[in-house]
């Protein structure tokens, strides 16, 4: 039974949220939209809980079969514990839970997009092994290029590299390319939504 | 003016859907020939690779979950997931995914037991299977980490909304020599990933993902509606550009 009930409310609620999204004056469909919308931000959060009881059950399996990495397990655990603790009792929007912020998340987050750079500059030494064609070179010399005219170089200055160049190849190359990308994506994302309220593509799952 | 185009979109959707139809209820008539994306033939050899060696396939959904416009990149990759799971979900290691958004989670969850139920292999679906492993994109990044270095894995399939922390997932997939199929929708992730993983997906080719891996008519019939929109794109473009030319 489910396997057409669960079809059926995502096909009826998802043709209501893209009338409501494309007819917003008429009150009905707009207010359908709406609550539909809400109703989906009161799952997610929902969903978050049972995601972070998902979270906290790989990691005390982790522990208890003594598996690589379960000291890194135990530290998430107190960590979130903690955090949770802090939340709850100084509220979310205390200094203490501002300073957990500060002093942990952002440097961390930080340095791992300083490890980003290091990685990619890896990646691009890397590259020619994977691929090595017309395309893997034009997608070095290139990088190499923009970075040449957006450096601070001491001593010299690359003639036309940063002042031609480098414009000339964001403003006309780069966009161009990213346009056309991104059209191919839109298009890409119409249909997967059209196949998920037609009932052909089930992201839901359900057997 | 926001009517307009909000017509204008409804009429595109509408369209869409009416070339979708048609095309899908024409069925043997229209024979489509894609061209070659060797990633897609190589990640059929990797998923037999890994039901053989008895290893693992880690899927990295990405962070966009059902409360965001990337959704649709979302959608695609569990559906990737869902066709690719069903073959090596009888094998001795069952495949595992991980998301940086709880929805994706659960749908992920739904997805692979789905697939472990259609591959008469139920009793092998563990709840950890999908596995939620961050809520921020580098938090998330950190918690896959984990899977890639220390599971027995041996293809990794980053596809989904990620950004460029992509970068550090398929570096580590790189360090483990394992297969990687990576594909997003966020052009700068795009670049990073065509830097630092072996097999890239550019634009619009993770949506195609389903045609090419044979997952359903349905698939194939979108691809050649998305082809078709194309070119109707295309010649909007250069009919537009000519009457600018002319002056009109």
């Amino acid at each position: 039974m489910t396997r057409f009930i669960s079809p059926l409310i995502a096909i009826v609620a998802g043709l209501l949220v893209l009338l409501g999204y494309f007819l917003p004056n008429n009150d009905l469909l707009g207010g359908l939209r709406a609550k539909f919308i809400e109703w989906a931000v009161i799952l997610a959060a929902a969903a978050l809980l049972v995601g972070i009881l998902n979270l906290l059950t790989v990691h005390i399996k982790k522990i208890s079969a003594k598996e690589k990495g379960s000291f890194y397990s135990l530290l998430l655990i107190i960590s979130l514990l903690f955090t949770l603790f802090v939340g709850l009792f100084a509220g979310t929007d205390s200094s203490a839970m501002q300073d957990l912020f500060n002093a942990v998340i952002l440097p961390v987050e930080s340095s791992l997009l300083a490890i980003m750079v290091v990685t990619l500059i890896y990646a691009g030494i890397r590259l020619l092994r994977y691929r090595n064609d017309l395309m893997a070179f034009v997608f070095l010399i290139t990088v190499l290029v923009i970075m040449l005219g957006a450096a601070p170089l001491p001593f010299v200055e690359l003639p036309l590299v940063g002042s031609v160049i480098r414009p000339f190849i964001i403003s006309v190359f780069s966009t161009s390319g990213a346009r056309g990308i991104l059209l191919g994506v839109a298009l890409g994302t119409l249909l997967t939504g059209l196949r998920v309220l037609v009932g052909t593509d089930r992201p839901y799952g359900g057997k | 003016m926001q009517i307009v185009s909000n017509l204008a979109g409804l009429t595109l959707v509408i369209f869409s859907f009416i070339l979708l139809l048609g095309l899908f209820l024409l069925k043997d008539r229209v024979k489509a020939s894609f061209r070659d994306i060797p990633a897609f033939r190589k990640f059929d050899q990797a998923i037999g690779t890994a039901v053989e060696d008895g290893t693992g396939i880690h899927f990295s959904l990405g962070s966009s979950g059902i409360t965001n416009p990337r959704t649709a990149t979302s959608f695609a990759a569990l559906s990737l997931m869902r066709h690719a799971a069903g073959f090596s979900a009888a094998s001795d290691q069952a495949p595992i995914a991980t998301s940086g958004d709880a929805t994706l989670t659960i749908l992920s969850q739904d997805n692979l037991r789905t697939a472990h139920y259609f591959a008469g292999a139920e009793q092998s679906y563990k709840a950890n299977s999908g596995r939620l492993a961050g809520v921020t994109p580098f938090s998330y990044a950190a918690g896959v980490l984990a899977p890639i270095y220390d599971e027995n894995i041996s293809a990794n399939v980053l596809v989904g909304g990620f950004g460029v922390e992509a970068g550090l997932l398929s570096d580590a997939a790189a360090r483990k020599q394992s297969f990687t199929l990576a594909a997003t929708d966020s052009i700068p992730a795009q670049a990073v990933l065509y830097a630092s993983a072996s097999e890239p997906l550019i634009g619009e080719e993770l949506f195609a993902s389903g045609a090419y891996l044979e997952t359903g008519r349905a698939h194939l019939v979108s691809l050649y509606v998305q082809d078709v929109l194309r070119w109707l794109i295309v010649a909007a473009l250069i009919g537009g550009a000519a009457m600018k030319l002319a002056g009109l």
